[in-house]
Protein backbone atom coordinates (compact mmCIF):
# COMPACT_ATOMS: atom_id res chain seq x y z
CA UNK A 1 0.00 0.00 0.00
CA UNK A 2 1.21 3.21 -1.09
CA UNK A 3 2.47 5.76 1.96
CA UNK A 4 1.26 8.76 0.58
CA UNK A 5 -2.07 9.01 -1.55
CA UNK A 6 -2.58 11.30 -5.10
CA UNK A 7 -5.07 13.43 -3.01
CA UNK A 8 -2.54 13.73 0.07
CA UNK A 9 -0.32 15.28 -2.63
CA UNK A 10 -2.50 17.92 -4.15
CA UNK A 11 -3.30 18.95 -0.84
CA UNK A 12 0.27 19.37 0.02
CA UNK A 13 0.39 21.28 -3.07
CA UNK A 14 -2.17 23.65 -2.83
CA UNK A 15 -0.82 24.43 0.94
CA UNK A 16 2.43 24.96 -0.61
CA UNK A 17 0.71 27.14 -3.36
CA UNK A 18 2.09 24.72 -5.89
CA UNK A 19 0.57 24.52 -9.36
CA UNK A 20 0.66 20.80 -9.71
CA UNK A 21 -1.03 19.14 -12.78
CA UNK A 22 -3.27 16.03 -13.05
CA UNK A 23 -0.01 14.58 -14.92
CA UNK A 24 2.29 15.79 -12.19
CA UNK A 25 0.12 14.64 -9.23
CA UNK A 26 0.70 11.10 -10.47
CA UNK A 27 4.41 11.27 -10.75
CA UNK A 28 4.99 13.17 -7.59
CA UNK A 29 2.64 10.51 -5.28
CA UNK A 30 4.89 7.79 -7.16
CA UNK A 31 8.59 9.61 -6.33
CA UNK A 32 6.92 10.97 -2.75
CA UNK A 33 6.15 7.35 -2.16
CA UNK A 34 9.45 5.86 -2.60
CA UNK A 35 10.71 8.74 -0.49
CA UNK A 36 8.29 7.94 2.47
CA UNK A 37 9.09 3.75 2.18
CA UNK A 38 12.74 3.94 2.21
CA UNK A 39 12.46 6.50 5.57
CA UNK A 40 10.17 4.12 6.73
CA UNK A 41 12.87 1.32 6.11
CA UNK A 42 15.05 2.84 9.14
CA UNK A 43 11.86 2.21 11.74
CA UNK A 44 11.95 -1.18 11.19
CA UNK A 45 15.90 -1.92 11.94
CA UNK A 46 15.12 0.23 14.97
CA UNK A 47 15.74 -1.74 18.20
CA UNK A 48 13.42 -1.13 21.35
CA UNK A 49 16.33 0.54 22.86
CA UNK A 50 17.19 3.56 20.63
CA UNK A 51 14.74 6.19 21.00
CA UNK A 52 13.40 8.37 18.14
CA UNK A 53 15.21 11.63 18.02
CA UNK A 54 14.87 14.72 15.40
CA UNK A 55 18.44 15.21 16.23
CA UNK A 56 21.66 13.98 15.09
CA UNK A 57 24.00 15.37 17.67
CA UNK A 58 23.47 14.99 21.31
CA UNK A 59 23.39 18.11 22.37
CA UNK A 60 20.98 20.53 24.73
CA UNK A 61 20.98 23.63 25.36
CA UNK A 62 23.06 25.37 23.26
CA UNK A 63 22.25 29.45 24.19
CA UNK A 64 23.64 32.72 22.88
CA UNK A 65 24.12 35.67 25.21
CA UNK A 66 21.49 38.39 25.05
CA UNK A 67 23.92 41.07 23.17
CA UNK A 68 23.38 43.22 19.90
CA UNK A 69 25.40 42.19 16.97
CA UNK A 70 25.70 44.00 13.90
CA UNK A 71 22.63 43.49 11.75
CA UNK A 72 22.71 43.70 7.64
CA UNK A 73 22.09 47.37 5.96
CA UNK A 74 18.62 48.15 4.87
CA UNK A 75 20.43 47.95 1.18
CA UNK A 76 22.13 44.89 1.68
CA UNK A 77 19.00 43.60 3.12
CA UNK A 78 16.94 44.50 0.39
CA UNK A 79 19.58 43.51 -2.21
CA UNK A 80 18.16 39.56 -2.33
CA UNK A 81 14.36 40.94 -2.85
CA UNK A 82 12.20 39.98 -6.02
CA UNK A 83 10.79 44.08 -5.43
CA UNK A 84 11.24 46.46 -2.87
CA UNK A 85 9.59 49.34 -2.72
CA UNK A 86 10.29 52.59 0.49
CA UNK A 87 12.83 50.34 2.42
CA UNK A 88 10.51 47.29 2.44
CA UNK A 89 10.31 43.61 0.68
CA UNK A 90 7.69 44.21 -2.01
CA UNK A 91 5.63 40.71 -2.62
CA UNK A 92 2.12 39.76 -4.33
CA UNK A 93 -0.78 39.75 -1.65
CA UNK A 94 -1.38 36.45 -0.33
CA UNK A 95 -5.00 36.75 0.74
CA UNK A 96 -5.77 33.06 1.83
CA UNK A 97 -4.97 32.76 5.37
CA UNK A 98 -5.73 35.93 6.85
CA UNK A 99 -8.62 38.52 5.58
CA UNK B 1 -33.03 40.28 24.58
CA UNK B 2 -31.32 41.24 27.39
CA UNK B 3 -27.86 40.05 28.30
CA UNK B 4 -29.01 38.41 31.91
CA UNK B 5 -31.92 37.17 30.01
CA UNK B 6 -29.02 34.82 27.79
CA UNK B 7 -27.48 33.78 30.76
CA UNK B 8 -30.17 31.76 32.71
CA UNK B 9 -31.00 29.75 28.85
CA UNK B 10 -26.75 29.28 28.22
CA UNK B 11 -23.72 28.76 29.85
CA UNK B 12 -20.41 30.53 28.10
CA UNK B 13 -16.90 28.46 28.37
CA UNK B 14 -13.83 30.41 27.37
CA UNK B 15 -10.24 30.54 26.62
CA UNK B 16 -7.46 32.99 26.74
CA UNK B 17 -4.61 32.90 24.48
CA UNK B 18 -2.29 35.78 25.13
CA UNK B 19 1.27 36.80 23.32
CA UNK B 20 3.31 38.60 24.69
CA UNK B 21 6.63 40.19 22.98
CA UNK B 22 9.68 39.90 25.25
CA UNK B 23 11.80 42.93 26.23
CA UNK B 24 15.18 41.39 25.11
CA UNK B 25 18.01 43.43 23.67
CA UNK B 26 18.00 41.03 20.86
CA UNK B 27 15.74 38.37 18.71
CA UNK B 28 14.86 35.15 19.70
CA UNK B 29 17.69 33.32 17.16
CA UNK B 30 20.41 36.07 16.18
CA UNK B 31 21.86 38.58 17.66
CA UNK B 32 19.82 41.38 15.42
CA UNK B 33 18.68 44.72 17.91
CA UNK B 34 14.72 44.40 18.71
CA UNK B 35 14.80 48.83 19.32
CA UNK B 36 11.08 49.97 18.06
CA UNK B 37 10.51 52.05 15.59
CA UNK B 38 14.06 51.65 13.79
CA UNK B 39 13.90 52.30 9.80
CA UNK B 40 12.14 49.34 7.97
CA UNK B 41 14.84 46.44 7.78
CA UNK B 42 17.40 47.52 9.45
CA UNK B 43 17.30 45.07 12.38
CA UNK B 44 17.58 42.32 10.03
CA UNK B 45 20.50 39.72 9.28
CA UNK B 46 20.25 36.44 7.45
CA UNK B 47 19.09 34.24 10.23
CA UNK B 48 16.17 36.43 10.35
CA UNK B 49 16.00 36.83 6.79
CA UNK B 50 15.84 33.25 6.47
CA UNK B 51 18.93 33.39 3.94
CA UNK B 52 20.43 30.09 2.72
CA UNK B 53 22.85 28.45 5.02
CA UNK B 54 22.00 30.69 8.06
CA UNK B 55 21.62 29.12 11.29
CA UNK B 56 19.56 30.10 14.36
CA UNK B 57 20.94 29.91 17.78
CA UNK B 58 18.37 30.58 20.84
CA UNK B 59 18.63 33.72 23.18
CA UNK B 60 19.71 32.88 27.00
CA UNK B 61 17.66 35.65 28.46
CA UNK B 62 14.57 34.85 26.51
CA UNK B 63 14.37 31.36 27.74
CA UNK B 64 14.84 32.27 31.02
CA UNK B 65 12.18 34.87 30.93
CA UNK B 66 9.66 31.97 29.47
CA UNK B 67 10.37 30.00 32.45
CA UNK B 68 10.05 32.70 35.29
CA UNK B 69 6.85 33.72 33.40
CA UNK B 70 6.06 30.08 33.88
CA UNK B 71 7.10 29.79 37.17
CA UNK B 72 5.02 32.91 38.16
CA UNK B 73 2.07 31.21 36.52
CA UNK B 74 2.44 28.12 39.03
CA UNK B 75 3.43 26.31 36.37
CA UNK B 76 5.88 23.22 35.65
CA UNK B 77 8.81 23.26 34.07
CA UNK B 78 9.00 20.84 31.18
CA UNK B 79 12.76 19.21 31.81
CA UNK B 80 13.18 18.16 28.46
CA UNK B 81 11.29 19.81 25.32
CA UNK B 82 11.78 21.10 21.60
CA UNK B 83 11.33 23.47 19.15
CA UNK B 84 8.87 23.02 16.33
CA UNK B 85 8.40 24.50 12.68
CA UNK B 86 4.85 25.71 12.25
CA UNK B 87 4.47 25.84 8.40
CA UNK B 88 2.33 28.46 6.44
CA UNK B 89 2.38 30.34 3.23
CA UNK B 90 2.54 33.96 4.19
CA UNK B 91 4.93 36.88 3.39
CA UNK B 92 5.32 37.94 6.91
CA UNK B 93 7.70 35.45 8.02
CA UNK B 94 10.83 34.48 5.13
CA UNK B 95 11.56 31.15 6.11
CA UNK B 96 7.77 30.08 5.02
CA UNK B 97 7.51 29.08 8.76
CA UNK B 98 7.47 29.98 12.37
CA UNK B 99 9.82 28.53 14.83
CA UNK B 100 7.39 27.66 18.04
CA UNK B 101 6.43 25.14 20.19
CA UNK B 102 4.27 22.03 19.73
CA UNK B 103 3.49 19.44 21.45
CA UNK B 104 6.67 19.69 24.01
CA UNK B 105 5.82 23.43 25.59
CA UNK B 106 7.93 24.66 28.07
CA UNK B 107 5.92 25.08 30.57
CA UNK B 108 2.70 23.20 31.89
CA UNK B 109 0.07 22.95 33.90
CA UNK B 110 -0.27 26.51 36.43
CA UNK B 111 -2.90 28.67 37.45
CA UNK B 112 -3.62 32.33 37.89
CA UNK B 113 -5.96 33.42 40.60
CA UNK B 114 -8.21 36.60 39.87
CA UNK B 115 -10.28 38.20 41.85
CA UNK B 116 -13.74 40.38 40.67
CA UNK B 117 -15.92 42.01 43.32
CA UNK B 118 -14.11 40.18 46.20
CA UNK B 119 -14.62 36.55 44.90
CA UNK B 120 -11.71 34.58 43.99
CA UNK B 121 -12.02 32.82 40.30
CA UNK B 122 -8.69 29.99 39.65
CA UNK B 123 -8.39 30.51 35.77
CA UNK B 124 -5.88 26.99 34.83
CA UNK B 125 -3.15 27.96 32.56
CA UNK B 126 -2.41 24.99 29.87
CA UNK B 127 0.76 26.01 28.41
CA UNK B 128 3.22 28.83 28.12
CA UNK B 129 5.74 28.29 25.37
CA UNK B 130 8.01 30.25 23.38
CA UNK B 131 8.68 31.79 19.60
CA UNK B 132 9.13 34.41 17.20
CA UNK B 133 7.32 36.93 16.45
CA UNK B 134 6.83 37.65 12.66
CA UNK B 135 7.32 40.47 10.43
CA UNK B 136 4.89 43.71 9.84
CA UNK B 137 2.83 43.51 6.26
CA UNK B 138 1.74 46.67 4.85
CA UNK B 139 -1.33 46.29 1.99
CA UNK B 140 -1.27 48.49 -0.36
CA UNK B 141 -3.18 49.49 -3.51
CA UNK B 142 -6.63 49.53 -2.20
CA UNK B 143 -8.14 52.01 -0.48
CA UNK B 144 -8.81 50.84 3.08
CA UNK B 145 -5.27 49.63 3.99
CA UNK B 146 -6.74 46.37 4.68
CA UNK B 147 -5.98 43.36 2.17
CA UNK B 148 -8.91 43.00 0.61
CA UNK B 149 -8.47 45.21 -2.85
CA UNK B 150 -4.94 45.75 -2.39
CA UNK B 151 -2.93 44.63 -4.97
CA UNK B 152 0.79 44.04 -3.38
CA UNK B 153 2.05 43.95 0.69
CA UNK B 154 5.06 45.68 1.89
CA UNK B 155 6.63 43.83 3.97
CA UNK B 156 9.38 44.88 7.42
CA UNK B 157 11.42 42.39 9.47
CA UNK B 158 12.76 44.14 12.31
CA UNK B 159 9.79 42.41 14.10
CA UNK B 160 10.48 39.11 12.30
CA UNK B 161 12.78 37.03 15.51
CA UNK B 162 11.60 39.27 18.26
CA UNK B 163 10.74 36.48 21.36
CA UNK B 164 7.22 35.83 21.85
CA UNK B 165 5.51 33.98 24.44
CA UNK B 166 2.04 32.41 23.93
CA UNK B 167 0.26 31.56 27.16
CA UNK B 168 -2.72 29.62 26.83
CA UNK B 169 -5.59 29.14 30.00
CA UNK B 170 -7.42 25.86 30.16
CA UNK B 171 -10.93 26.25 28.87
CA UNK B 172 -13.05 28.25 31.84
CA UNK B 173 -16.61 26.87 32.50
CA UNK B 174 -18.65 28.08 35.18
CA UNK B 175 -18.22 31.54 35.18
CA UNK B 176 -21.95 32.68 34.00
CA UNK B 177 -22.57 36.46 33.52
CA UNK B 178 -18.86 37.52 35.00
CA UNK B 179 -17.15 35.53 32.20
CA UNK B 180 -16.45 38.95 30.34
CA UNK B 181 -15.43 40.50 33.63
CA UNK B 182 -13.36 38.04 34.66
CA UNK B 183 -11.98 37.54 31.00
CA UNK B 184 -10.43 40.97 31.49
CA UNK B 185 -9.42 40.98 35.04
CA UNK B 186 -7.41 37.81 34.02
CA UNK B 187 -5.25 39.46 31.32
CA UNK B 188 -4.98 42.55 33.58
CA UNK B 189 -3.37 40.47 35.93
CA UNK B 190 -1.40 38.35 33.57
CA UNK B 191 0.09 41.78 32.46
CA UNK B 192 0.56 42.84 36.11
CA UNK B 193 2.48 39.93 36.99
CA UNK B 194 4.62 40.07 33.73
CA UNK B 195 5.57 43.66 34.18
CA UNK B 196 6.45 42.69 37.87
CA UNK B 197 8.73 39.91 36.16
CA UNK B 198 10.54 43.30 34.39
CA UNK B 199 10.67 40.84 31.20
CA UNK B 200 8.37 43.40 28.65
CA UNK B 201 6.52 46.32 28.51
CA UNK B 202 3.25 44.43 28.23
CA UNK B 203 1.78 47.84 26.83
CA UNK B 204 -1.24 46.21 24.62
CA UNK B 205 -2.17 49.50 22.88
CA UNK B 206 1.39 49.30 21.18
CA UNK B 207 1.07 45.28 20.45
CA UNK B 208 3.57 43.45 23.21
CA UNK B 209 0.74 42.42 24.70
CA UNK B 210 -2.02 40.81 22.33
CA UNK B 211 -4.76 38.99 23.46
CA UNK B 212 -7.22 36.08 21.18
CA UNK B 213 -10.25 35.23 22.96
CA UNK B 214 -12.44 32.02 22.41
CA UNK B 215 -15.51 31.55 22.99
CA UNK B 216 -18.72 29.16 23.38
CA UNK B 217 -22.01 28.74 25.00
CA UNK B 218 -23.80 25.41 26.10
CA UNK B 219 -27.48 25.28 27.59
CA UNK B 220 -27.47 23.96 30.73
CA UNK B 221 -26.43 20.02 31.21
CA UNK B 222 -25.41 19.54 27.57
CA UNK B 223 -21.51 19.66 26.08
CA UNK B 224 -19.74 22.43 25.50
CA UNK B 225 -20.45 24.49 21.80
CA UNK B 226 -18.59 24.98 19.04
CA UNK B 227 -16.13 28.07 20.12
CA UNK B 228 -15.06 30.63 18.03
CA UNK B 229 -11.74 32.77 18.33
CA UNK B 230 -11.96 36.24 18.53
CA UNK B 231 -8.57 37.83 17.10
CA UNK B 232 -7.63 41.62 17.75
CA UNK B 233 -8.41 42.19 20.76
CA UNK B 234 -6.30 45.23 21.88
CA UNK B 235 -7.41 45.92 25.06
CA UNK B 236 -8.41 45.50 28.29
CA UNK B 237 -11.82 46.92 27.82
CA UNK B 238 -11.65 45.27 24.52
CA UNK B 239 -11.15 42.02 26.38
CA UNK B 240 -14.58 42.38 28.35
CA UNK B 241 -16.51 43.80 25.29
CA UNK B 242 -15.88 40.99 22.92
CA UNK B 243 -16.44 38.07 25.32
CA UNK B 244 -20.08 39.87 25.78
CA UNK B 245 -20.90 41.09 22.19
CA UNK B 246 -19.66 36.81 21.45
CA UNK B 247 -21.72 35.93 24.13
CA UNK B 248 -25.04 37.51 22.55
CA UNK B 249 -23.96 37.39 18.93
CA UNK B 250 -23.63 33.30 19.93
CA UNK B 251 -27.04 32.99 21.63
CA UNK B 252 -29.25 34.29 19.09
CA UNK B 253 -27.87 32.21 16.55
CA UNK B 254 -28.58 29.01 18.84
CA UNK B 255 -32.16 30.76 19.78
CA UNK B 256 -32.69 30.28 16.25
CA UNK B 257 -31.90 26.62 15.60
CA UNK B 258 -28.39 27.30 13.87
CA UNK B 259 -25.42 26.35 14.01
CA UNK B 260 -21.68 27.92 15.69
CA UNK B 261 -18.78 27.17 12.86
CA UNK B 262 -15.72 27.53 14.50
CA UNK B 263 -13.83 30.42 13.03
CA UNK B 264 -11.71 33.06 13.73
CA UNK B 265 -13.58 36.48 14.21
CA UNK B 266 -12.06 39.49 14.35
CA UNK B 267 -12.93 42.17 16.78
CA UNK B 268 -13.86 45.77 15.63
CA UNK B 269 -12.99 48.35 18.41
CA UNK B 270 -15.07 50.97 16.99
CA UNK B 271 -18.41 49.10 16.72
CA UNK B 272 -17.62 46.67 20.11
CA UNK B 273 -18.43 43.65 18.37
CA UNK B 274 -16.81 41.19 16.03
CA UNK B 275 -17.16 39.94 12.07
CA UNK B 276 -16.03 36.44 10.04
CA UNK B 277 -12.18 35.98 9.53
CA UNK B 278 -10.95 32.53 7.95
CA UNK B 279 -12.73 29.82 8.24
CA UNK B 280 -10.69 27.41 11.25
CA UNK B 281 -10.53 24.13 8.71
CA UNK B 282 -8.36 25.51 6.32
CA UNK B 283 -5.81 27.31 8.51
CA UNK B 284 -5.06 24.55 10.62
CA UNK B 285 -2.70 22.57 8.75
CA UNK B 286 0.59 23.70 9.83
CA UNK B 287 2.39 20.14 9.19
CA UNK B 288 4.54 20.65 13.03
CA UNK B 289 7.44 18.64 12.76
CA UNK B 290 10.68 19.33 15.80
CA UNK B 291 12.98 21.65 14.68
CA UNK B 292 16.14 20.52 13.32
CA UNK B 293 17.94 23.17 13.34
CA UNK B 294 18.11 24.09 17.15
CA UNK B 295 19.16 21.24 19.65
CA UNK B 296 16.33 20.85 22.82
CA UNK B 297 16.21 22.81 25.70
CA UNK B 298 16.81 21.06 29.04
CA UNK B 299 16.86 23.51 31.84
CA UNK B 300 18.77 22.28 34.68
CA UNK B 301 16.86 21.87 37.82
CA UNK B 302 19.11 23.98 40.32
CA UNK B 303 18.95 27.04 37.26
CA UNK B 304 14.85 26.52 37.81
CA UNK B 305 15.05 26.34 41.46
CA UNK B 306 17.32 29.23 41.94
CA UNK B 307 14.86 31.75 38.98
CA UNK B 308 11.64 30.10 41.17
CA UNK B 309 13.26 31.27 44.63
CA UNK B 310 14.33 34.95 42.71
CA UNK B 311 10.54 35.34 41.97
CA UNK B 312 9.32 38.77 42.61
CA UNK B 313 6.55 39.60 45.53
CA UNK B 314 3.43 38.65 43.38
CA UNK B 315 1.21 41.88 42.20
CA UNK B 316 -1.64 40.81 44.02
CA UNK B 317 -0.09 40.36 47.74
CA UNK B 318 1.90 43.83 46.98
CA UNK B 319 -0.96 45.77 46.04
CA UNK B 320 -2.65 44.73 48.86
CA UNK B 321 0.27 45.58 51.37
CA UNK B 322 0.55 49.37 49.24
CA UNK B 323 -2.88 49.59 49.53
CA UNK B 324 -2.76 49.01 53.58
CA UNK B 325 0.30 51.34 53.53
CA UNK B 326 -1.01 54.07 50.97
CA UNK B 327 -4.58 53.95 52.91
CA UNK B 328 -6.64 53.80 49.65
CA UNK B 329 -9.76 52.32 48.69
CA UNK B 330 -9.07 48.94 46.11
CA UNK B 331 -10.81 50.90 43.62
CA UNK B 332 -7.92 53.84 43.78
CA UNK B 333 -5.42 51.42 43.64
CA UNK B 334 -7.37 49.09 40.99
CA UNK B 335 -6.72 53.06 39.04
CA UNK B 336 -2.94 53.68 40.31
CA UNK B 337 -2.00 49.68 38.73
CA UNK B 338 -4.23 50.02 35.60
CA UNK B 339 -2.33 53.50 34.82
CA UNK B 340 1.21 51.45 35.84
CA UNK B 341 1.93 53.84 38.12
CA UNK B 342 2.31 51.97 41.47
CA UNK B 343 6.13 51.85 40.76
CA UNK B 344 6.94 55.25 40.42
CA UNK B 345 4.39 56.37 43.21
CA UNK B 346 6.25 54.01 45.60
CA UNK B 347 9.76 55.85 44.69
CA UNK B 348 8.35 59.09 45.21
CA UNK B 349 7.03 57.87 48.98
CA UNK B 350 10.49 56.39 49.25
CA UNK B 351 11.94 60.25 47.78
CA UNK B 352 10.06 61.85 50.97
CA UNK B 353 6.70 62.52 49.53
CA UNK B 354 2.98 61.51 51.57
CA UNK B 355 1.17 58.69 49.86
CA UNK B 356 -1.60 61.12 49.03
CA UNK B 357 0.96 63.73 47.44
CA UNK B 358 3.06 61.30 45.52
CA UNK B 359 -0.48 59.52 43.96
CA UNK B 360 -2.05 63.29 43.49
CA UNK B 361 0.83 64.08 40.86
CA UNK B 362 1.04 60.79 38.97
CA UNK B 363 -2.00 60.47 38.49
CA UNK B 364 -3.61 63.75 38.40
CA UNK B 365 -1.56 66.12 36.08
CA UNK B 366 1.47 63.45 35.17
CA UNK B 367 -1.10 60.79 34.08
CA UNK B 368 -2.87 63.51 31.83
CA UNK B 369 0.03 64.43 30.37
CA UNK B 370 1.26 60.81 29.62
CA UNK B 371 -2.36 60.03 28.00
CA UNK B 372 -1.99 62.55 25.42
CA UNK B 373 1.39 61.79 24.50
CA UNK B 374 0.40 57.91 24.54
CA UNK B 375 3.83 57.48 26.35
CA UNK B 376 4.85 56.10 29.76
CA UNK B 377 4.24 57.98 32.84
CA UNK B 378 8.33 57.31 33.30
CA UNK B 379 9.10 59.35 30.13
CA UNK B 380 6.65 62.30 30.98
CA UNK B 381 9.62 64.28 31.85
CA UNK B 382 9.71 64.31 35.93
CA UNK B 383 11.36 61.87 38.17
CA UNK B 384 9.81 60.74 41.12
CA UNK B 385 12.52 62.39 43.09
CA UNK B 386 11.34 65.89 41.33
CA UNK B 387 7.73 64.92 42.59
CA UNK B 388 8.76 64.55 45.82
CA UNK B 389 10.68 68.07 45.90
CA UNK B 390 7.37 69.79 44.44
CA UNK B 391 5.23 68.32 47.21
CA UNK B 392 7.23 68.59 49.67
CA UNK B 393 7.77 72.97 48.81
CA UNK B 394 3.91 72.35 48.83
CA UNK B 395 3.95 71.19 52.54
CA UNK B 396 6.32 74.12 53.37
CA UNK B 397 3.88 76.89 51.76
CA UNK B 398 6.30 78.04 49.49
CA UNK B 399 4.04 77.01 46.59
CA UNK B 400 0.48 76.66 45.94
CA UNK B 401 -1.28 74.35 44.10
CA UNK B 402 -1.77 76.42 41.25
CA UNK B 403 1.72 77.38 41.32
CA UNK B 404 2.62 74.17 41.52
CA UNK B 405 1.56 72.91 38.53
CA UNK B 406 3.38 75.60 36.97
CA UNK B 407 6.64 74.73 37.91
CA UNK B 408 5.43 70.98 37.06
CA UNK B 409 5.12 72.20 33.43
CA UNK B 410 8.76 73.48 33.87
CA UNK B 411 10.23 70.60 36.06
CA UNK B 412 8.81 68.32 32.05
CA UNK B 413 9.71 70.94 30.06
CA UNK B 414 13.29 70.09 31.29
CA UNK B 415 13.85 73.53 33.23
CA UNK B 416 15.38 72.32 35.52
CA UNK B 417 14.61 70.35 39.31
CA UNK B 418 11.16 72.19 41.08
CA UNK B 419 13.22 74.66 43.21
CA UNK B 420 15.56 75.62 39.83
CA UNK B 421 12.39 76.38 38.24
CA UNK B 422 10.88 78.69 40.69
CA UNK B 423 13.87 80.67 40.99
CA UNK B 424 14.11 80.94 37.14
CA UNK B 425 10.91 81.83 36.70
CA UNK B 426 10.06 83.90 39.97
CA UNK B 427 7.35 81.93 41.31
CA UNK B 428 7.06 81.79 45.13
CA UNK B 429 4.03 82.07 47.64
CA UNK B 430 4.46 85.86 48.80
CA UNK B 431 4.79 85.46 52.43
CA UNK B 432 6.03 88.39 53.43
CA UNK B 433 3.23 89.82 55.81
CA UNK B 434 4.17 93.56 54.74
CA UNK B 435 3.89 93.03 51.32
CA UNK B 436 0.87 91.26 51.28
CA UNK B 437 -0.89 93.66 54.11
CA UNK B 438 -0.32 96.29 51.26
CA UNK B 439 -2.13 94.49 48.63
CA UNK B 440 -4.57 93.87 50.89
CA UNK B 441 -4.93 97.59 51.94
CA UNK B 442 -4.92 98.80 48.04
CA UNK B 443 -7.77 95.99 47.85
CA UNK B 444 -10.17 97.74 50.41
CA UNK B 445 -9.34 101.14 49.70
CA UNK B 446 -10.02 100.36 45.53
CA UNK B 447 -13.44 98.49 47.25
CA UNK B 448 -15.06 100.29 49.50
CA UNK B 449 -18.69 99.24 48.89
CA UNK B 450 -17.49 95.46 48.95
CA UNK B 451 -15.23 96.33 51.89
CA UNK B 452 -18.47 97.89 53.94
CA UNK B 453 -20.77 94.50 53.13
CA UNK B 454 -18.15 92.64 54.88
CA UNK B 455 -17.73 94.77 58.11
CA UNK B 456 -22.00 94.60 58.24
CA UNK B 457 -21.12 90.80 58.41
CA UNK B 458 -21.35 89.61 54.83
CA UNK B 459 -18.21 87.13 54.82
CA UNK B 460 -19.08 85.97 51.81
CA UNK B 461 -18.23 89.18 49.92
CA UNK B 462 -14.62 89.06 50.71
CA UNK B 463 -14.54 86.43 48.01
CA UNK B 464 -14.38 89.19 45.56
CA UNK B 465 -11.25 91.10 47.55
CA UNK B 466 -9.70 88.17 47.97
CA UNK B 467 -9.53 87.85 44.16
CA UNK B 468 -8.06 91.18 44.10
CA UNK B 469 -5.40 90.57 46.00
CA UNK B 470 -4.66 87.61 44.03
CA UNK B 471 -4.65 89.60 41.08
CA UNK B 472 -2.04 91.92 42.14
CA UNK B 473 0.19 89.18 43.63
CA UNK B 474 0.02 87.28 40.55
CA UNK B 475 -1.63 84.20 42.01
CA UNK B 476 1.46 84.20 44.32
CA UNK B 477 -0.01 84.45 47.63
CA UNK B 478 -1.46 81.45 49.46
CA UNK B 479 -5.37 82.75 49.48
CA UNK B 480 -6.10 81.23 52.90
CA UNK B 481 -3.88 83.51 54.31
CA UNK B 482 -4.49 86.42 52.31
CA UNK B 483 -8.69 85.65 53.44
CA UNK B 484 -7.27 85.43 56.89
CA UNK B 485 -5.67 89.33 56.86
CA UNK B 486 -8.12 90.40 55.13
CA UNK B 487 -10.88 89.86 57.39
CA UNK B 488 -8.64 90.40 60.16
CA UNK B 489 -7.87 94.20 58.83
CA UNK B 490 -11.58 94.67 58.36
CA UNK B 491 -12.05 93.66 61.98
CA UNK B 492 -14.22 90.39 61.22
CA UNK B 493 -12.53 87.64 61.76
Amino acid sequence: MAAISREEVAHLARLSRLAVTEEELDRFAGQLDVILQSVARVGEVAAEDIPPTSHSVPLTNVYREDVPTTSLTQDAALSGAPDAYESRFRVPRILDEED
Amino acid sequence: MSYEEILTRYEPVIGLETHVELGTATKMFCGCKTDFGAEPNTQVCPVCLALPGALPVMNRAAIEATIRIGLALNCDIAEWCRMARKNYFYPDMPKNFQTSQYDEPLCVDGYVDVEVDGVTHRIGIERVHIEEDTGKTLHVGGATGRIHGATESLVDYNRAGIPLVEIVTKPVPGLGGLAPEIAKAYVAELRDIIRSLGVSDVRMEQGSMRCDVNTSLNRPGEEWGTRTETKNVNSLRSVERAVRSEIIRQSGILDGGGKIHQETRHFHEDRGDTSPGRSKETATDYRYFPEPDLVPIAPDAAWVASLKAALPEKPSTRRARLREEWGISELDMQSVANAGAVEIIEETIAAGASPAGARKWWMGELARRANELNIELAAVGATPAQVAALQKLVDEGKLNDKLARTVLEGVVAGEGDPAEVMAARGLEVVNDTGALTAAVDEAIAANPDIAAKIRDGKIAAAGALVGAVMKTTRGQADAKTVRELLLERLGVS
